[in-house]
């Protein structure tokens, strides 16, 4: 049979010798191996105090934006609902009220919004299937362990950013696209 | 000066010794796995206290505070005294070694040594043959299959490789003369006369005796008792709690005691090169009394005799993180058809070397 | 008799007893290593410590192991140890009865030498006594049982080694 590649090793078994047959070289081989890598750099990454840094693209938690003069942006139209191949979402709409202005930017808006982050499988699908730029994944944030199932269903409570702007997460925002040529040329750069 | 009585001080040092026995075996737990850790390129606990100095500590609460349990149809008693006994033989052989030389203050002089027998190397061989004891023991009363396997490959393992390091001993005995371990330690630097350490003149009684220690501790490559792969645990595989704790500690207890048992046969004990040389400096030049000079060099023996035995302990831990586990055919023919051979032939030679006075 | 002589009598006679009137093999086993360890203590209180050590590394230490192992791979407990026929248990314990008797019709006149404290030797239990009178007095049979010893041993060796030819295992 022809060999796919030359990097085949022929095997033979010949009988062994003496200095095979007394063990005692190749534990010595065997333990300088070991003790150089007593000397070598540790890979461990110490958690909370260290933290690997996030790709930029990291897709994390969700979060349901504000516009500038911080009313929410999503009208419940479904299409992240649609969108989304695990059917992680699901929500209610509902009809904006007079002098609910400042809250809601459309006329109609979620009452309730939940994602299922058991079934989310974090793809961005609804981020990229939103007509109000009101869905996004954060970079720097991720769904945390729980105890118990029903902790991981994320209503409005969670998922919709705080009003007060300093609060919000800095790298959850839509990129400017100055943002995001900076950030493509970055990823350029970086070794594939 | 407060008087004690005669066996006052003894039995101070006794105290010591098994204190010291204890809390190395502590923190064996921990820099085995530090060690571990290190060879494979990991950091190991760090969590408890700076740099995870705690992390002993951490686990005597786990495992005090964990479930006591007693499999269904065990033998109750027998099921607690098995760890018991394991942790006992471990602890006893250690009252033997001579961790010091002499240390005088005031009138009082002693040696830093628990018990001082002419018999200390059989004490020692004795009690290590009777460890074997909690291993069957526990692993019978357990009434789990394997268990019993552990059990019965910890009792045929040892007894096996006994009898190699029982002959590798006997040449030690052929150089020195004595059995007392004081004496054997005392001999292997005589001023002016013999200042080498057994190792030089028994390379090969060493090797025998060190991959017998191995087996004997029930270490890897060596651990077939408890071996993870085959046997779930071995003859601890139904203990939990601080039942379980006392058979890990005792293991670590084991390795302290061959460990300075290794080193004051094969490696000085307390000597160490140039000490009477610094002694009677220190005496002469420097205007110390000789007391508080000797005193000085048997501080320095007993730090020294302590490195040592941390060097054996790192090189136990090493091998375990080197070498893969013996398969057991392996295991029996190496001991009974390479090492007890090589033991006899290494008596003849060592015999043959002191008729024709090349040793003495 | 001093009280430890007392102690350690009494703990080898219950452990003794022991060993016969166990149920379960492995205690016997046991109680057969407690009366090894008391007999040790006797040595000891003679002053004979090598005798004591030695009694214990190879009771205690080796023949007890292989007992114990033994027993262990055997699986006897008390619903499968057949029951004995009165016959055996009688003959047992005329032969044993027997045995007593002829020990104590033997030791009935023993007369003990007088020991004379100025003479007596302390140390006639240590190693190097008993090597002086092993290797004089008893040179021969030491040298024939150490022979045997190593021919044992050596048969052991060539036991496990390697047979040429097929394997089976
Ligand atoms: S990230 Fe993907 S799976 Fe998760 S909610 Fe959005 S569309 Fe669904
Ligand atoms: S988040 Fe966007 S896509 Fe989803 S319901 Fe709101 S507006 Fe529509």
């Amino acid at each position: 049979m022809q060999p796919l590649t030359n990097r085949a090793k022929k095997l033979e078994k010949k009988p062994m010798t003496l200095a095979e047959r007394a063990y005692l070289p190749a534990i010595f081989q065997g333990l300088s191996i070991t003790m150089r890598h007593f000397f070598m750099k540790k890979a461990t990454v110490r958690y909370p105090e260290e933290v690997r840094p996030f790709s930029p693209i990291f897709r994390g938690l969700h979060v349901l934006k504000r516009d500038e003069q911080g009313r929410e942006r999503c009208t419940a139209c479904g299409l992240c609902a649609v969108a989304c191949p695990a059917e992680a979402i699901t929500m209610v709409a509902g009809e904006r009220k007079k002098g609910e202005e400042g809250l809601y930017r459309e006329e109609k808006y979620a009452i309730s919004y939940e994602v299922n982050m058991l079934r989310c499988i974090f793809c961005g699908l609804c981020e990229e299937a939103c007509p109000k730029a009101a869905v996004y994944l954060q970079a720097d944030k991720m769904a945390p362990p729980r105890f118990e199932r029903d902790e991981f269903i994320y209503g409005k409570d969670r998922l919709v950013e705080p009003v007060d702007p300093t609060k919000r997460s800095v790298r959850g925002i839509q990129l400017t696209p100055e943002q995001a040529a900076a950030l493509s040329n970055k990823m350029a750069q970086q070794p594939a | 000066m407060i008087e004690l009585p005669a066996l006052g001080w003894q039995s101070i040092v006794i105290f010591v010794v098994f204190a010291v026995s204890l809390l190395i075996a502590t923190y064996c737990t921990y820099a085995e796995r530090v060690i571990a850790a290190f060879l494979q390129d990991r950091v190991g606990p760090d969590r408890a206290g700076p740099y995870g100095l705690a992390q002993p500590l951490a686990d005597a609460v786990k495992m005090f505070t964990k479930e006591e349990f007693f499999p269904g149809g065990a033998n109750k008693a027998l099921f607690v005294f098995g760890p018991c006994l394991a942790m006992i033989t471990a602890l006893m052989s250690s009252a033997v070694i001579p961790f010091g030389n002499n240390i005088s203050f005031g009138n009082n002089a002693f040696f830093l040594q628990g018990i001082e027998v002419n018999i200390g190397m059989l004490w020692v061989f004795g009690v290590v043959s009777l460890g074997v004891y909690g291993v069957m023991i526990g692993g019978w009363a357990s009434n789990n299959k394997f268990s019993l396997l552990g059990a019965i490959r910890a009792a045929s393992q040892n007894i096996s490789y006994e009898l190699a390091m029982g002959l590798s001993l006997i040449a030690v005995l052929m150089i020195s003369g004595t059995l007392s371990l004081r004496e054997i330690t005392i001999q292997q630097s005589i001023p002016g006369e013999w200042a080498m350490w057994n190792i030089v003149r028994q390379p090969l009684g060493f090797i025998i005796f060190l991959v017998c220690a191995f087996a004997e501790t029930n270490r890897t490559p060596f651990d077939l008792p408890e071996c993870e792969t085959e046997l779930v645990g071995g003859y601890h595989t139904e203990y939990s709690s601080m039942k379980l704790g006392l058979y890990l500690f005792s293991e670590y207890v084991n390795i302290f005691v061959v460990s300075a048992v290794m080193s004051v046969l094969y490696f000085g004990g307390f000597n160490f090169p140039f000490q009477y040389e610094l002694r009677d400096w220190l005496a002469s030049s420097q205007g110390w009394e000789l007391a508080s000079a000797q005193n000085l060099i048997t501080a320095l023996g007993t730090v020294l005799l302590f490195g040592k035995i941390f060097a054996f302990i790192f090189f136990f831990m090493w091998i375990r993180w080197t070498l893969p586990r013996f398969r057991y055919d392996q295991l029996m023919r190496l001991g009974w058809t390479i090492l007890i051979p090589l033991a006899v032939v290494n008596i003849l030679i060592t015999g043959g070397l002191i008729t024709f006075g090349v040793i003495k | 008799m001093s009280p430890l002589f007392l102690f350690l009598s009494f703990v080898a006679l219950l452990s003794a007893l022991g060993v016969v009137f166990a149920k379960n093999p492995i205690h016997s086993v046991l109680f057969l290593i407690l009366t090894f360890f008391s007999l040790s203590g006797h040595y000891l209180l003679l002053n004979a410590q090598f005798l004591a050590a030695v009694n214990i590394i190879v009771y205690a230490g080796a023949i007890m192991v292989l007992f114990l192992f033994v027993i262990m791979f055997l699986n006897l407990n008390v619903d499968t140890e057949p029951h004995k026929p009165a016959l055996a248990k009688i003959a047992a314990a005329i032969a044993g009865g027997s045995l007593f008797v002829i020990m104590i019709v033997a030791l009935r006149d023993i007369q003990l030498p007088a020991v004379n404290g100025t003479t007596f030797d302390s140390q006639i239990g240590m190693v190097d006594k008993l090597g002086m009178v092993l290797f004089t007095t008893y040179k021969l049979p030491f040298e024939l049982a150490s022979i045997l010893l190593l021919v044992a041993m050596v048969g052991a060796v060539m036991l496990g080694k390697r047979e040429t030819g097929e394997r089976h295992f």
